[in-house]
């Protein structure tokens, strides 16, 4: 086994560039504040620039199907970047969700069109799981398809408002299928749910009687619904670290600049210790974060391990991150007016999202041969 | 510059002209110094080539593979690790010349005479003193907790040359001869039963010049080079997957079926997902170095160390229920090398106690880390433009 890069290339540097001075410009946190409780949660114009002006809503998507043809390990640079922002993009739903669903089902026409689009960014798409769900879970049962079309209600979908696609997963006659749903088709309705996090909604999806071609079955579906998951909590760990760091770095802002008792908070020692943790903390998920988009570029196998090692660790960590930010900026950062709130709200759901760090760690004991009693 | 098939090349070179098995352990071993393979990435002619340092493990890798001898690192991990960098750093070339071939050979071992009864933490409150008598260097003063002085045939030590002047600033640092009559080293008994560190007592110790390292009243720089180069040294190492102690508990409990409880294995996984975690950052540490950035994350890993033994060591006995209330040997030994794995879980549990304090505490890693990584403001030094003699202690 030859070991994983764990560095920052060249090209992601420069793809970090310029997605951080775009960010800079379009996406600062009062921005991100006042949108979140306006009617439009989704910043539809960002996603369009970020997709015809730097062309990274397609990372993962080969350039004869319209996008970069790059890979995880970038993807993942742009996921940190978005998520040091808590920008309120689709990426989860679209460029990683949607986008490894229907790569992993391209053969089928009607998969591979829909992933230009994505990619282009002239449709944004996800998969109709509820977002807890685990790489490891069982293919779900809620939704069923029989006459050709599709019947049934899933929770917590995200991105969903703003989809115009979703990869549906649903039992028919002959067994497991993917589907690919056109969200302004009839018998479709699609309802928000109050989010945690702010800066990503979540959706119940609800399916009568609705037409929509399948684009994987059997084996071949639930394997494309693995990939995608697993792919999606890679980049996932990524995300957090861009989170993570962010925190951290705010907070170290503020507490050198704090004063009480005549010094700056951060000169006392039960403050420093808990940063020097933090800083420790964070350079450990961002060499995991690394390994597991690394791993995404090579074999199932391998994905597996890092990836649930990845999630297990940044899914606490974002959260511990997330919540020393608060602490430590004492009373302001219980202010509404304060985008403590917003990174705590991405953090703590984010924590849930495609898997606890328990049932990562269920996924170790399986691969990693340490069974339970 | 030299890359790893270059390196293959030339062991495979030299194994061809030294055969492991038909030549003498410490004659193969010298000629492997001078052929600079060694450690490579030391200076020609003291035991390397320039060759980039992330190389060594090639080399140390083709070597093991044909059985030849090794240099017994364990018996020597205080010369290797911070003795040998030190005097390449700060020594002359005469001192490097002298010491360094011996050093890695391990025909002369090293300890590290820096602690004291009143400094260990504030190693530059130390009050060892070292006053000049023509081309010798008096000694008088005690260190404590010196691991493996009772093997060692050198010490690194630190010693105060101007007790008039601010703590930090009348500092000397010496090379010292472990057999100079003035040094008398006494065992000092730790909680795992033996005696792996010692009280050492310099009595009118005699110290020639030419072996002094440095300038007078450099002692405290060159010092924290020093302590920078034993935490990179404690925290590195490992590089496979589940070595080290989480190896050792995840094969008890593949082995051990009637030992598993549901508590128990939400714990495992914890610490395997850690220990994994801790073995990946260090990978790219080392990845950093080879690509010419080193970050700062190595002052985290002796952190992050030192934790996981410390709780792996501690689950161990857990899990190992009514074996877990035995220990294998009270009695005083003396072993003359310091190695966690080698003994049972009773004595891991102990002896892995000592790694958030030996090599700095983590509470001053802590702050090291604050300070110097995140840049918050410095602990409060009230005694930093005081004369040393007027300290309060
Ligand atoms: C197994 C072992 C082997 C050793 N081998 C050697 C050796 O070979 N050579 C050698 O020279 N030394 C050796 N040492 C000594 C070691 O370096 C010291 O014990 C260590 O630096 C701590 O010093 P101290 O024991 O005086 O504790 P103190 O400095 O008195 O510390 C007591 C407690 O106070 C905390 N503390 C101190 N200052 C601060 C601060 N500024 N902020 C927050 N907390 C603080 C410490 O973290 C610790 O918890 C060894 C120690 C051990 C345990």
């Amino acid at each position: 086994m030859s070991s994983p890069n764990l560095l920052y290339g060249e090209v992601e540097q420069e793809l970090r560039d310029s997605v951080r001075s775009l960010l800079r410009d379009r996406c600062d946190w009062t921005a991100v504040l006042a949108r979140c409780e306006s009617e439009h949660p989704y910043d539809r114009q960002l996603w369009s620039t970020l997709a015809t002006d730097l062309g990274v809503t397609g990372l993962l998507v080969p350039e004869e199907l319209g996008g970069a043809g790059a890979g995880p390990r970038e993807l993942a640079v742009l996921a940190e970047e978005l998520g040091s922002s808590v920008a309120p993009v689709p990426l989860l739903g679209s460029a990683v969700m949607a986008t490894s669903a229907l790569l992993a089902c391209s053969e089928a026409s009607v998969a591979s069109e829909a992933v230009t689009t994505l990619a282009t960014g002239s449709a944004v798409g996800t998969v109709a799981v509820p977002l807890t769900t685990a790489p490891d879970d069982p293919f779900p049962e809620s939704v069923r398809a029989q006459d050709a079309t599709l019947s049934g209600t899933v929770p917590t979908v995200v991105d969903l408002e703003v989809a115009d696609k979703a990869v549906v997963p649903a039992i028919g006659e002959d067994g497991p299928g993917l589907y690919l749903l056109d969200s302004s088709a009839p018998g479709v309705t699609r309802t928000p749910i109050t989010p945690l996090d702010l800066t990503r909604r979540i959706g119940t999806l609800e399916l009568d009687r609705v037409p929509a071609p399948r684009v994987a079955t059997g084996p071949r579906a639930e394997r494309a619904l693995h990939h995608a998951l697993t792919t999606a909590a890679g980049v996932l760990a990524s995300e957090q670290v861009g989170l993570a760091q962010h925190c951290l770095d705010s907070t170290v802002d503020y507490v050198r600049t704090r004063y009480q008792f005549g010094r700056a908070v951060g000169s006392f020692q039960a403050v420093k210790h808990r940063l020097a943790d933090l800083w420790a903390g964070i350079s450990t998920a961002r060499a995991v974060a690394r390994d597991a988009a690394d791993a995404l570029t090579g074999s199932s196998e391998e994905a597996g391990i890092s990836v649930a090692v990845a999630q297990s660790y940044c899914c606490d960590l974002v959260v511990l991150a997330a919540e020393e930010h608060l602490q430590l900026h004492g009373g302001i950062g219980m202010t509404w007016e304060h985008p403590a709130h917003l990174y705590l709200g991405r953090a703590k759901s984010s924590q849930l999202t495609l898997g606890t760090a328990e049932r990562h760690r269920n996924t170790i004991a399986t691969l990693g041969a340490l069974p339970a009693p | 510059m030299v890359d790893a098939d270059e390196l293959r090349t030339r062991v495979r070179r030299f194994l061809s002209e030294h055969d492991p098995a038909g030549t003498d352990r410490l004659d193969f071993l010298r000629a492997r110094f001078d052929a600079g393979l060694a450690w490579v990435h030391y200076p020609v002619g003291l035991g390397g080539i320039d060759a980039p340092r992330a190389l060594q493990t090639v080399v140390d890798e083709e070597f093991a593979a044909t059985g030849a001898p090794d240099n017994d690192p364990l018996t020597n991990t205080i010369g290797l690790g911070m003795a040998a960098p030190t005097i390449l750093g700060h020594g002359t070339e005469e001192q490097r010349r002298r010491f360094l071939r011996p050093l890695w050979t391990g025909e002369e071992t090293w300890c590290q005479l820096f602690s004291e009864p009143g400094a260990g933490s504030d190693l530059a409150a130390l009050s060892t003193r070292a006053v000049r008598e023509g081309d010798e260097w008096v000694l008088d003063g005690q260190k404590v907790w010196t691991s493996l002085a009772h093997t060692a045939r050198w010490a690194i030590l630190v010693a105060r040359t101007a007790p008039g002047a601010p703590k930090h600033k009348g500092l000397t640092y010496f090379l010292c001869d472990m057999t100079d009559p003035g040094v008398e080293v006494r065992p000092l008994r730790q909680i795992t039963g033996e005696a792996e560190f010692n009280e050492v007592f310099l009595s009118g110790a005699r110290i020639p010049d030419s072996q002094r390292l440095g300038e007078v009243g450099q002692g405290w720089r060159i010092a924290m080079d020093t302590l920078m180069n034993e935490r990179v040294a404690i925290g590195g190492g490992n590089t496979a997957r589940e070595q080290g102690m989480i190896g050792i508990v995840s094969e008890t409990w593949r082995q051990r079926p009637e030992l598993r409880t549901p508590g128990l294995h939400e714990r495992l996984l914890r610490l395997w997902v850690e220990s994994e975690a801790a073995r990946v950052t260090s990978e790219r540490l080392r990845q950093q170095l080879v690509a010419g950035q080193p970050g700062p994350e190595g002052s985290a890993a002796k952190l992050a160390f030192a934790r996981l033994n410390q709780l792996i060591s501690g689950f161990e006995l857990e899990l190992l229920s009514q074996q877990g209330l035995s220990y294998d040997d009270w009695s005083l030994r003396r072993p003359d090398s310091t190695e966690l794995t080698s003994r049972s879980p009773g004595y891991r549990y102990l002896r892995a106690k000592g790694n958030s304090i030996e090599g700095g505490t983590s509470e001053i890693l802590r702050n090291i880390i604050a300070e110097r990584v995140l840049g918050l403001p410095a602990e409060p030094r009230t005694d930093k433009d005081v004369p040393w003699k007027e300290l309060p202690r």
